[in-house]
């Protein structure tokens, strides 16, 4: 893990590479986080490969409720040589939920990332096919939210089919 | 004699008298080289679980594959939202269902990292006990459904027949023979028995000779040997890129093996290796699963000889339950266990990814704690969920029989995909 200077180092480096990208940098738990702007994910990904940073270990989405921006993505990345892992976060606004995809140049996040489109709704520009992955096509929503209700989901079983599909609205 | 003779000489003359011009023809007809869109599953015997491809195919070569999961999706991270954090253990084990112990030591291990809770060394060995007892489980089971769908269905009952003594020790350390529940934040939910240990030596006595009849009985075989050898290779930087880990990755000859590069949980104390494969096809898939069975028995009879006296579970009360005999004669203690069992702990707030090897690669649990005594957000990087896109970069342009053995090489664990 680098430590808090380690971190400082990287997050200055990746912010005279690419300017206005690196907004705070956290170090909790002894681990380090770069909060970045969400349009320069690309190249900050990027810039952090080409230090050692090769793997993308994970990229999984959070939601803020009631804080705003209230969405946020994680990309945990992991150097296999150096043993050394950083976390790239960024957040977005829930009415304008866009994020530049990174599945073009690191082919592990597609699943990944239609799993936060389906759960959270956040959308990845350029990603090759955004789809839902575990709900249904035709679902409504986005169930990971936390203003998503638990439970009461309209179940239709072939008994109550006479009485008809009302009791679902 | 003779005239046996001159039957086969007419025989082979009128052989040779058939043109085979028109087949050659047919051959290149365009009609056959039409491509063939396969739906396989979800309800299929060979795809381990209720996974669907689309397999596009081109005569039986397949050009394109395509996963489509979410069958078994049963929201558990949603779920694990509105519990207190330690009502999650019981449903994150659920997800991936060979792997429990996987799943709520990477969960506990999460929630202690945010608590900086220190785990007692009694308790981080009887973790990395049945976490290998699990591994060896989940090998089993791998082992036992990919030799059925080569063909070997005897494979099955051995392989199950040793599951059951491992399930024969979980139910009696922990009461359950499947998603246990006994690792607790903070350590274990109760020490083992007595005459577990002799038990489990047992176990260990005979699980390598066990291993070597398993190895005895596929390896050599020609048809496993066909089935295996050479096929769908995958190169180590393809893997890395679709951020495959586990003993795929092995497979190809990268030693990432998160005990070792990373040890959690006191990984350290032991002496074991890290088999690894050359070639990355089926076979080396094959042979390092079959290794790191040897060497998890090698892990546990270490723990089980160095296991240190002491506790199983931490003595902080405000995260661990008081022992019982207290709360018939503490105030404080009953105050403690009745907070514990309504409310449940509170967590200090802030983020955590905690990866730890499960049997299918790294295995990562995200947490993010707002304070409250329930996770504001549980996510698990389930290894299987990653590695399952691994397979049509795996399987393009060779035959569909070798997408089956392919796939059963993958161990995909859908309850782990869809969770």
């Amino acid at each position: 893990m680098p430590d808090s200077v380690g971190l400082e180092l990287l997050a200055q480096e990746l912010g005279e590479a690419q300017p206005h990208t690196v907004l705070q940098t956290v170090y909790f738990r002894d681990k380090g986080t770069i909060v970045i702007e969400p349009a320069a994910i690309g190249p900050a990904l990027e810039h952090l490969r080409a230090k050692g940073f090769s793997f993308l270990a994970s990229v999984h989405g959070v939601d803020y409720y009631p804080e705003e921006p209230r969405l946020g993505v994680h990309y945990e990345l992991l150097d296999m040589s150096a043993v050394d892992r950083v976390t790239i976060k960024l957040r977005v606004p829930l009415d304008n939920p866009h994020v530049p995809s990174v599945t073009p140049s690191w082919p592990t996040a597609d699943h990944q990332e239609r799993e936060i489109y389906d759960m959270f709704g956040v959308i990845f520009d350029g990603h090759p096919s955004l789809r839902r992955i575990l709900m249904p096509e035709d679902y409504e929503g986005h169930p990971q939210r936390r203003d998503f209700p638990i439970g009461g989901e309209p179940v239709l079983f072939t008994i109550h089919e006479a009485e008809g599909t009302a009791y679902t609205q | 004699m003779s005239t046996d003779v001159t039957r086969t000489s007419e025989y082979r003359q009128m052989e040779e008298s058939i043109t085979m011009a028109p087949l050659e023809r047919l051959g290149s007809n365009e009609l056959d080289q039409e491509l063939l869109t396969l739906n396989m599953g979800p309800h299929h015997p060979a795809t381990h679980g209720v996974l669907r491809l689309l397999v596009t195919l081109e005569g039986e070569v397949v050009r394109d594959l395509q996963p489509i999961i979410g069958y078994v999706h049963t929201g558990i991270e949603k779920t694990a939202e509105d519990k207190s954090y330690w009502k999650v253990i019981p449903v994150v084990e659920r997800m991936d269902y060979l792997a429990y112990y996987f799943n709520a030591y990477a969960f506990c291990g999460a929630t202690e990292t945010l608590l900086e809770l220190e785990v007692p060394p009694r308790a981080q060995y009887l973790r990395v006990i049945h976490m290998e007892l699990n591994r060896i489980m989940s090998h089993l089971v791998w082992l036992g459904t990919s030799a059925l769908d080569l063909g070997a269905i005897s494979m099955f009952w051995y392989c199950f027949r040793d599951r059951e003594l491992i399930l024969d020790l979980f139910e009696q350390s922990s009461g359950q023979r499947m998603h246990t529940r006994y690792i607790q934040v903070g350590g274990v939910a109760e020490d083992v028995p007595r005459g577990w240990a002799e038990k489990l030596r047992e176990f260990t006595s005979q699980m390598p000779s066990r291993a070597d009849q398993y190895k005895d009985l596929l390896a050599n075989n020609e048809i496993v040997l066909q089935r295996l050898r050479g096929v769908c290779p995958l190169a180590e930087e393809e893997l890395l890129k679709l951020g495959v880990t586990g003993p795929l990755l092995r497979a190809a000859g990268n030693p990432w093996d998160l005990r070792k590069a990373s040890p959690y949980c006191s990984y350290d104390h032991f002496d074991f290796k890290i088999p690894v494969g050359a070639e990355g096809d089926n076979w080396d898939r094959f042979a390092v699963r079959v290794a790191e069975i040897y060497e998890s028995v090698k892990i546990i009879e270490q723990a089980l000889d160095g296991l240190p006296e002491g506790a199983w579970i931490t003595d902080d009360r405000k995260v661990a339950l008081p022992p019982r005999h207290e709360l018939a004669t503490s105030m404080e203690a009953l105050i403690h266990h009745f907070k514990l069992v309504t409310e449940g702990f509170r967590v200090p707030p802030g983020e955590c990814y905690f990866p730890v090897e499960s049997p299918r690669g790294e295995l990562g649990c995200f947490v993010r704690s707002d304070g409250s005594s329930k996770p504001a957000r549980v996510h698990m990087r389930d290894p299987s969920f990653v590695n399952l896109q691994a397979t049509a970069p795996m399987t393009e342009g060779s035959y569909i029989a070798d997408l089956i053995a392919t796939l059963a090489m993958l161990d995909p664990v859908l309850g782990g995909i869809d969770r």
